[in-house]
């Protein structure tokens, strides 16, 4: 007996969009059984990790803020990977988005430079990630390098390229000896929505990126190739498309968001350039970008849905004693279901009897 | 195959409801003193979030149930310190200690917002009215591994694994140096910076590493074991760090600095219960036992006796490490303002190695 995936003839439309959402009810269901195998409540847990923090005006702008990065790079994700384009070094774009717009914000530290300090920094910081992201793609135009390990590989260049430079030339002289820039001037921070909160503009920003790929994505020619590239390469080529070029402008256009995703964090929160300070975002980004179906809005409540797994992690860590790496768990389990649940989908699983014709061989 | 799909689904809807229904909140009595702590590695590290773990450990055993303990693990300095440390203040967390020098800013912002709410930060030199500073004076302890070091190497090279140029690893790397010297005055070290506290692989190659560089004691200022696992193989001899690693070496560690912040822990939670609390900057060593020596093993009875009587006298204050003059790497002595030994400022903030070190800090 063999147990084989066959293609579903045709898909349900409203199955493809309940899907991440029975992904997630599975996965809080499988979470309810560890809860209980740890000895908690599980209708309490899920209530602290999952409700408490859309109860309370300080945890709904966390949650924003921690979005803000996973929305931006999932975005840009989203185009190579509906392009059949394979970026996964998202989170080295973000760190040289970082680093590109910190130099500005190193080099007139303490000088009363005017206002113009933040917008130049955010360009900077969108064209250090976008050139950063065009290494790889060149090289997959030019030399047919495959682009998930060159892009994957350079997220450890970048890392030490920003270890290298807050460690030596933009080392904070007050500081120490820490590796840390200093505290960026307040012309050089991303201002706060309010006063008091850690809530940024940045969130703002991931909004209109947002809108801008939704309508790029629904209403433009440039949409239509992405998409028209992805799904049939073969009728792209006749319809004159060139997938090289796309392939360059999908990894510039990531690398960007990535870039200014990086920028912002570094001008928001952080508010120093400093080892550390990603946590990955680049690469949880690309579960948000497939949980949200490569959908622009889909993307936007899929990041909002994973910070609040953060922050709800960290609401059980504190008032239920679950160990953090809960949180992890959670979101490993999310994917596998998410990929199973699509799967599903697009698949039929069958079992099939093997009979003596295909075992000879000739079949 | 849908049907199951979707029963599965609504049931786990069903769950959600009624979780969203239930307001399960634990109220906890009013008179415990919840008191907070944010770790900077896994508590499982067995070195120095594993030592506060253990501290605070301490503290619940022996205030029982006048305190309730939270701790957040695994808190990364950037990004998600502020905000976890802002969620323990705002839950009712009274005392909060945040465990590791990059804390230090996020701390103060938290502290500044939430004025009735009392903050210790390990290692730091920042304060607030609200918030105060605490860490040992392990240079003590270094200066005599420093002695132990120099006796027991018999190819004069000593192996120090450093993490970050700040000040309390510099003056640990000084402090060996200068014990080691009294001990024998041409012994070589060298250091090895891994720019990490916690990575067993870099820590471990840093080790071997230093060991083909031909040094038969290693000394680190990392978290981990594992330098202690590849001396322990290469049969040279290792100091242990944060704890007492004896278990990952009993052939190899000589003694192991051990950090012993449960008093301190305990002592912090009494005042803040007795409304006594207030900000200050605690620096405590070997007299106080925040600094504890492990056991001296592996080394003959003339080595131990040199150890334990330079640990008395530095407990009875006879002996400093840093008593002047401290010569500096240029030959040039250091300022020496009350005429006795460096000031704690100048060992707080130092930046400078002494005569005998084959190094340079980097960036100066």
């Amino acid at each position: 007996m063999l147990l084989v995936l066959e293609k579903r003839a045709e898909r349900s439309a409203v199955i493809a969009i309940t899907s991440p959402l029975i992904a997630i009810a599975l996965t809080l269901v499988t979470m309810s059984v560890l809860f209980a195998i740890l000895g908690k409540n599980p209708i309490a847990a899920l209530n602290v990790y999952f409700v408490e923090p859309l109860t309370d005006s300080f945890t709904l702008m966390e949650i924003a803020v921690k979005a803000t990065p996973l929305v931006m790079i999932a975005i840009g994700l989203s185009l190579c990977y509906l392009a059949n384009v394979w970026n996964i070094g998202a989170e080295g774009q973000f760190l040289m988005g970082a680093v590109c717009g910190s130099w500005l914000a190193v080099v007139t530290n303490g000088t009363g430079a005017g206002p113009w300090v933040l917008p130049a920094m955010l360009v900077l910081g969108a064209l250090g990630g976008a050139l950063y992201a065009l290494i790889p793609a060149i090289c997959k135009v030019r030399f047919g390098a495959n682009e998930i390990l060159t892009s994957l590989m350079l997220v450890y260049v970048a890392d030490l390229i920003m270890d290298y430079l807050v460690r030596g030339p933009w080392r904070d002289p007050k500081g120490m000896n820490f590796p840390t820039t200093a505290a960026f001037d307040p012309v050089a921070t991303v201002p706060t929505l309010i006063e008091g909160s850690r809530l940024h503009s940045g969130a703002v920003v991931a909004c209109i990126v947002v809108m801008l790929a939704a309508v790029m994505l629904g209403r433009t020619i440039k949409g239509f190739e992405i998409r028209v590239v992805g799904a049939a390469p073969k009728a792209a080529r006749f319809a004159g498309f060139s997938s090289d070029r796309l392939v360059l402008f999908t990894f510039a256009v990531s690398g960007a968001l990535a870039g200014l995703a990086g920028i912002i964090e570094v001008a928001g929160p952080v508010g120093v350039l400093q080892p550390g300070i990603s946590p990955g975002y680049g690469f949880t980004a690309i579960i948000v970008a497939f949980l949200g179906r490569l959908n622009p809005i889909g993307i936007l409540i899929a990041g909002l849905f994973l910070a609040l797994t953060f922050i709800g992690g960290e609401g059980v860590q504190i008032s239920m004693k679950i160990p953090l790496d809960l949180t992890k768990v959670f979101q490993g389990i999310l994917l596998f279901y998410v990929l199973a649940c699509d799967s599903l989908i697009l698949y039929r699983i069958r079992l099939i009897t093997p009979y003596r014709k295909a075992a000879d061989g000739t079949a | 195959m849908k049907r199951l799909l979707m029963t599965a689904a609504s049931a786990a809807l069903a769950v959600a409801a009624v979780a969203i229904a239930a307001t399960s909140h634990t109220a906890s009595a009013a008179d415990k003193l919840k008191i907070g702590f944010v770790y900077l590695g896994p508590v499982g590290d067995l070195g120095w979030t594993y030592m506060h773990e253990l501290g605070r450990q301490a503290m619940v055993k022996e205030l029982g149930n006048k305190v309730e303990t939270t701790f957040l693990e695994n808190v990364n300095e950037g990004p998600d310190s502020e905000r976890s440390i802002e969620q323990l203040a705002r839950t009712g967390h009274k005392l909060i200690f945040t465990t590791s020098f990059g804390y230090m800013d996020p701390t103060l912002k938290v502290a500044k917002k939430y004025p009735k709410t009392y903050f210790e930060h390990a290692t730091g030199f920042k304060n607030a009215p609200n918030m105060g500073t605490y860490s040992g004076r392990f240079y003590e302890g270094r200066y005599i591994q420093g002695v132990i070091a120099a006796k027991m190497s018999k190819s004069g090279v000593l192996g120090y694994i450093a993490s970050f140029p700040i000040p309390e690893v510099i003056s640990g790397i000084n402090a060996t140096i200068i014990g080691a010297q009294t001990a024998n005055p041409n012994i070589k070290v060298k250091v090895i910076w891994v720019n990490t506290w916690f990575d067993p692989g870099k820590e471990a190659d840093a080790a071997k590493a230093l060991a083909d560089q031909g040094a038969d004691v290693i000394m680190q200022h990392t978290d981990s074991p594992a330098a202690m696992q590849v001396a322990a193989q290469r049969g040279i001899l290792a100091f242990g760090q944060d704890s007492d690693m004896i278990k990952f070496g009993p052939k190899t560690q000589l003694t192991s600095i051990t950090n012993n912040w449960g008093p301190y822990y305990t002592r912090a939670a009494k005042a803040a219960l007795a409304g006594t609390w207030k900000a200050e900057d605690t620096w405590d060593g070997l007299k106080e036992k925040m600094v504890v020596m492990a056991s001296y093993t592996n080394m003959p009875d003339d080595v131990k006796k040199l150890a334990m009587d330079a640990e008395a006298a530095i407990i009875a204050g006879t002996l400093h490490p840093f008593k002047c003059p401290v010569v500096g790497q240029d030959g040039k002595p250091v300022e020496c303002k009350n005429g006795k030994n460096l000031e704690p400022g100048q060992i707080l903030g130092m930046n400078f190695y002494v005569k005998g070190i084959d190094d340079k800090i980097l960036g100066k």
